[in-house]
């Protein structure tokens, strides 16, 4: 019997993109990015995926089979198949109009119902928040739904025996706790560096295709989706206030000054 | 009761100094709703905490007691708190957005089929219609969006160091209630193997009040060396961006931003960071923000009260030269 992980995976606008590239949509209350920065997998997913694999490799590649699912209103192909390039044995899409601007109660809903489709698991496996809403919430929901023990912001995710194994970031340290399976893990990026797709994954990734489910194929119709958390309106905060360079003939001036200035200001 | 009802966190014996900013925050809410403030401590002793939530706000304070509430797994305290709230009925339920309340507070609003508002950093009420919204930052404080709450009770957890605690009243006189909640100890999940404390060394980033962080712009972890120098003379603690801990120039407690520290201080020296909105999260209450970049068009110059533009290899030496002889 393998052991089967699923791993939650979002598509979101590329947080890297410069503030000055982002553009606000005050009608879909969603920021938007230029047509030439395309979305990217969440950073936290990616880590996530990375800590499946990790297991996968630790148990050798026959006795892990790992599921990734992603549910949004659309897909960029090349970038949402990125999982399976890296080393996924399976991809599932939730694709739906329905899926555009869901609060994280519903997006837990669609998630859950693709979850129970896909049947059998023994981890999930989340990152610990979206890097668009940044709610940090859909994976509790998904812990409580499923009725599992849940462990947040991991670094380390082993899996020895039928254990669950994880060490936790805490603010000033670590914490290695241990659970019994099913059970969810949160993924951060203290895990380390998510691994590069080889050649031979990505032409593997090119001929299989990912499994796609209608919101109806879930038994799921809009109106369970409405949201209990509805954003009334998005902005972008200004700030006031103004630099003062400080200039000089040369750095080595500049970092002098900029010394006697922080004295005058009474800021040392 | 109705009411905004506060999960109270404590520390060390006392409130922690999360209880006091979410009593400060419920009055925003509980004015136009008419409905009063409540606190829920729970713990194995309560102690002089009663009193103490009274002095800084609370109306009516709950207290639930029991020995398993001992430094207690997340499991029994949600299970404490979802038996309080389903006995007390709130219109609101405020957490913080602390390492127990970021997991607490989407798992009570699961069980109790309600939405929840993560990370708020001002709630409002329309003494009208009661009608309760919260600001969140999104996209990594790029944006901040205003939120309704669709459903009842409304659950937030509101973000660590954006209320002020109030000065103590000397003399309140909150109703003190226990309420009595059934645990089962079998309902914790997870067994903690154990526990690696890494206290740095010196002044505690998150309560210095000058703070000197470094960059990816450093190039290696060789020039946090002359960035601790810095730090000493000044009294102050140095702090980092993620992408110089995601490169293991420095452990991840120095992390400054959105997934790392908040810090409190006066004064902020930023050398070789661009300035992105995660990390500008982490130094929001910072009056004075120093940024030594390279780049003129460098985001960290827009929230900077002073800027130098050049490199710090030779802007830094000089600057750490002559703070050195002011402060001698
Ligand atoms: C969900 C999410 C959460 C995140 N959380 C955090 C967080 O908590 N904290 C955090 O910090 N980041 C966080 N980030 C990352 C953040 O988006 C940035 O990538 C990061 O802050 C960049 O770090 P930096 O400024 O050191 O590096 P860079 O952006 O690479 O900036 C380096 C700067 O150094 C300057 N420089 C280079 N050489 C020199 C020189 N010789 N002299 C002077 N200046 C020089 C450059 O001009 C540049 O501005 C998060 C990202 C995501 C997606
Ligand atoms: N639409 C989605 N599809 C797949 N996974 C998701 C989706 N939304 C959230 N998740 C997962 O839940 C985590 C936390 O998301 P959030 O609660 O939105 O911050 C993400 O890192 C993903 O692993």
């Amino acid at each position: 019997m393998p052991l089967n992980i699923i791993v939650t995976a979002k598509q979101v606008i590329d947080p890297e993109t410069p503030a000055s590239a982002l553009r606000l949509n005050s009608q879909l209350k969603r920021m938007e990015t230029p047509p030439n920065i395309p979305p990217v997998i969440n950073g936290f997913d990616e880590n996530a995926i990375e800590a499946a694999l990790r297991i996968k490799d630790a148990k050798g590649a026959a006795n892990v089979k790992v599921t990734v699912i992603s549910a949004g209103k659309s897909f960029v192909l090349d970038v949402i198949k990125k999982p399976l390039s890296m080393g996924a044995d399976e991809l599932v899409l939730v694709q739906d109009d329905a899926l555009e601007g869901l609060d994280a109660f519903a997006t837990a809903q669609v998630l859950l119902a693709a979850i129970k489709k896909v049947g059998k698991f023994d981890l999930v496996v989340c990152g610990r928040q979206a890097s668009d809403y940044d709610q940090a919430q859909v994976p509790l929901f998904l812990a409580e739904g499923l009725g599992i023990p849940c462990v947040t912001i991991a670094k380390k995710v082993e899996v020895p025996e039928s254990k669950l194994v994880v060490e936790r970031v805490l603010p000033n340290g670590t914490e290695e706790v241990e659970a019994t399976l099913p059970a969810l893990v949160t993924v951060s990026n203290e895990l380390g560096q998510p691994r590069y797709p080889t050649l031979r994954g990505i032409m593997m990734a090119t001929r299989k295709q990912p499994t796609t489910w209608k919101l109806g194929d879930l038994g799921l119709s809009p109106a369970a989706l409405q949201p209990k958390v509805p954003i009334e309106q998005l902005f972008v905060p200004t700030s006031q206030r103004q630099c003062e360079f400080i200039n000089g003939e040369n750095e080595e001036d500049k970092g002098r000054k900029l010394a006697l200035k922080l004295r005058e200001a009474k800021i040392i | 009761m109705a009411g905004v009802l506060v999960v109270g966190e404590l520390a060390n014996g006392s409130l922690a100094s999360i209880t006091g900013e979410l009593l400060t925050a419920a009055r925003k809410l509980a004015g136009p709703l008419g409905e009063p403030i409540g606190a829920l401590l729970m713990a194995d002793r309560a102690g002089n905490t009663a009193k103490e939530a009274g002095q800084a706000g609370a109306e009516v304070v709950y207290v639930v007691e029991d020995p398993l509430l001992k430094e207690p797994p997340v499991e029994l305290v949600l299970s404490a708190v979802e038996q309080v709230v389903k006995k007390v009925q709130p219109t609101v339920v405020l957490l913080g957005r602390t390492p127990l309340g970021r997991d607490l507070g989407p798992r009570l609003a699961f069980r109790l089929g309600v939405g929840l508002v993560q990370d708020a950093v001002d709630l409002a009420c329309d003494a009208q219609t009661k009608k309760v919204t919260a600001n969140r930052p999104v996209y990594g404080g790029n944006a901040v969006a205003k939120v309704a709450l669709n459903s009842r009770p409304h659950v937030i957890t509101v973000r660590p160091k954006v209320f002020e605690a109030t000065a103590p009243n000397p003399a309140p006189s909150p109703k003190v209630e226990a309420v009595p909640v059934k645990l089962d100890a079998a309902a914790a999940k997870i067994k903690v193997l154990k526990r690696t404390q890494q206290e740095a060394a010196g002044v505690k980033l998150e309560e210095a009040r000058i703070v000197v962080g470094g960059g990816r712009g450093l190039g290696g972890p060789e020039p946090f060396k002359q960035l601790d120098e810095l730090a000493k003379l000044l009294g102050g603690a140095v702090g980092a961006s993620r992408a110089v801990c995601d490169a293991g120039w420095m452990p991840y407690a120095y992390q400054i931003g959105l997934t790392g520290k908040s810090i409190t201080a006066d004064t902020y020296i930023a050398i070789a960071i661009s300035g992105a909105s995660q990390h500008l999260t982490g130094i929001s209450t910072v009056k004075n923000i120093i940024a030594v970049n390279k780049d003129a068009e460098a985001n960290i110059f827009k929230e900077a009260r002073f800027g130098v533009v050049g490199d710090w290899k030779k802007i830094l030496p000089a600057f750490i030269q002559q703070v050195q002889e002011l402060v001698k």
